[in-house]
């Protein structure tokens, strides 16, 4: 886990880099970066709990989960640059693919939609017979439309095999959680659809992995969904273009000392379990890949106008 | 062969479908036990049991987004909307999430979403609208609307084998008015061949779902009384577009009307004219005629709904002054 949550930061870090540095007039990403920074423990956590045969419905804040479930760090840089051999051949871009193959789900924009379509294939594993999962994952904004309650009811009134991961980072866009809900805690919410709910400190990845593996095994002994609330701090805007400050310095600095990779680097060396070698080898192992990633995704070609019309 | 209702042929499509292929399966509100409110399921969860014949809560965009999931997930659901009205609680599920989900991702979709659709049963605003041209815009999605029940049940089996979401507007009003003899066993009938029900020579009227009996009906009649004769082309399919056989029927008679029970504005039938006048401009002897319904919300009172939708006299008048032109 502790690699996968250094690639993410770092990866992250450099299409930051990019959308910063870039051309305008011709730039390598097209469309901005949407990032997870200081809250990489969620994604990472809750999808190290997947089999292979389980599937993921990520939110757009869960690059960590699309590299734990085997994306590449090439695939996720053809996808930004929009090029032809990217997931989504260039018709799609940054935080929108999803390789079915690697039983990912695509996420859309319209936050909560997806949270149904998680249902949908956990439905079709019932139906099968087959004893995997479906991690449904979305935001506090998200927990205020419409259709996150039809898909949370659903799947408990079916038991179906789902957990819904909650990012509770407490603010959409720029809106607070408190102009969001009146409910201070979003897994209260659970109660009334009838299923377990719990909030948990999203910024600890160990928390994160335990109570997600909790939910997991519990779906899949046919026990039904559960809501697992993350509780975290978005650390930078809602993406690359934005650079709206919510918190005071005071606050911010609070939250750095609460940086998920950090407080697990301690934990680890604390544990023993990992030194500074084996951190810089880390370190350098990543840097590596992205950086032949970024060569990599930049030679590739453009997709092709007529292309458009091509059935997939 | 035999003979069926429009009603019963669905049932027998799907019947036949879920024996033919594990993978089909049915979910909807009130469709096990209790049959759907008009009784088109009626008797298949006895066959089937409610795994593949599976009762939902009230949720339409949850019902359609299970659909979704279980289609990408490799299973063929079809879906019933209770009353093709009420999928506006959905639109977001179908149309942001189902129609662009193979153009962006590559993986198919196998899902067809059953739609009570149209009107003349005197139920109202929310039980009675065609909605069809709402998703007739969204790329990704194809569009059924079948007239008879060889047609309804042919259709049907290749809408479920179809790889994009598939919308399958059954006319309410047809399931028991109409009756034919329907092929037994399985057959399909390919999306996207429009057919000619009647030969004429003056005019052409393109039509599709319950107005294809109107025109059928108005045809005989302005041929023993008029001498008119209208060729009947019914769409079947909207999406895709049968472009080719309109077009072939339009050029031997150079004179068209079009008629469709939604309301007029940005209609299919907006769309079909506009086919006519881009491709066949050459040969129109007159302007061509759209027939539909009024540029209001549908009304209860049988009065007020007769006036609403198009009627017999509608076309006739249409086809004395095309020939006349």
């Amino acid at each position: 886990m502790y690699y996968y949550l250094t690639l993410t930061r770092h990866l992250e870090n450099k299409i930051a880099y990019i959308c910063y540095s870039q051309n305008p007039q011709n730039p390598l990403i097209i469309g901005k970066g949407y990032l997870s920074t200081g809250q990489e423990a969620i994604s990472v956590g809750a999808s190290s709990t997947l089999d292979e045969g389980d599937w993921l419905s990520p939110s757009h804040r869960d690059m960590g989960a699309h590299l734990v479930r085997g994306m590449t760090v090439k695939e996720i840089f053809l996808q930004y640059f929009c090029r032809a051999n990217s997931p989504t051949w260039g018709r799609d871009s940054n935080v929108h693919f999803g390789v079915t193959s690697k039983r990912i789900l695509s996420f859309i924009s319209h936050m909560g939609s997806m949270t149904p379509v998680a249902n949908g294939v956990a439905a079709a594993m019932v139906y099968r017979g087959e004893k995997n999962v479906v991690l449904s994952c979305f935001g506090d904004g998200a927990s205020s439309q419409g259709i996150v309650h039809e898909a949370l009811n659903y799947a408990a009134t079916f038991k179906l095999p789902v957990v819904f991961v909650l990012n509770n980072n407490q603010i959409a866009i720029s809106t607070p959680l408190h102009e969001q809900t009146a409910v201070e805690h979003l897994a209260l919410r659970a109660a009334g659809y009838g299923m377990p709910g719990k909030t948990i400190d999203g910024n600890n990845v160990i928390e994160v992995y335990l109570a997600v593996k909790e939910a997991v095994d519990r779906a899949r002994n046919g026990e039904g969904p559960s809501l697992i609330e993350c509780k975290t701090m978005r650390m930078g805007g809602h993406g690359t273009h934005d650079q709206y400050q919510f918190l005071s310095k005071k606050e911010f600095e609070e939250w750095k000392k609460k940086d998920p990779i950090l407080w697990f680097k301690n934990y680890l060396k604390e544990k023993g379990m990992l030194d500074e070698t084996g951190e810089r080898e880390i370190e350098e192992r990543v840097e590596r890949e992205i950086e032949e990633a970024v060569e990599y995704a930049r030679m590739q070609p453009m997709p092709k106008p007529e292309d458009l019309l091509k059935e997939r | 062969m035999p003979v069926m209702t429009y009603g019963e042929a669905i049932r027998d499509g799907l019947r036949q479908a879920m024996k033919e292929d594990e993978r089909v399966y049915l979910l909807g509100e009130d469709i096990a036990e209790y049959g759907g409110v008009y009784g088109i399921t009626k008797g298949l969860v006895k066959e089937f049991g409610k795994k593949r014949v599976k009762n939902t809560p009230l949720s339409e965009g949850a019902i359609i987004g299970e659909a979704i999931g279980a289609a990408i997930a490799g299973l063929r659901p079809v879906a019933e909307i209770q009353f093709s009205d009420f999928m506006t609680t959905a639109f977001s599920t179908l149309v942001d999430v189902a129609a662009p989900y193979r153009f962006r991702i590559g993986t198919p979709i196998p899902m067809v979403i059953r739609a009570p659709s149209g009107g003349g049963l005197r139920i109202g605003p929310y039980h009675s609208k065609s909605t069809e041209a709402w998703y007739f815009h969204v790329p990704g999605l194809k569009l059924v609307a079948p007239s008879t029940p060889s047609d309804a049940k042919g259709l049907l089996a290749a809408s479920i084998d179809d790889n994009d979401p598939v919308l399958f507007f059954e006319h309410k009003k047809l399931y028991y008015e109409i009756k034919e003899e329907v092929p037994d066993g399985s057959y399909r009938i390919p999306l996207g061949k429009a057919l000619v029900r009647r030969e004429g020579s003056h005019i052409t009227l393109m039509t599709y779902g319950a107005m294809v009996h109107l025109a059928l009906k108005t045809a005989e009649k302005l041929s023993k009384e008029e001498g008119i004769e209208l060729e009947v082309v019914d769409l079947r399919t909207l999406v895709p577009l049968d472009e080719e056989t309109l077009l072939n029927s339009f050029r031997k008679t150079n004179r068209v009307i079009i008629l469709h029970e939604a309301p007029r504005r940005g209609g299919v039938g907006a769309e079909l004219e506009s086919l006519i006048c881009e491709k066949g401009f050459d040969s129109l002897s007159a302007p061509p005629v759209r027939i539909t319904a009024k540029m209001t919300p549908i009304p209860v009172a049988p009065q007020l709904e007769d006036y609403y939708l198009p009627s017999e006299q509608d076309i006739v008048d249409a086809a004395k002054r095309l020939v006349q032109y």
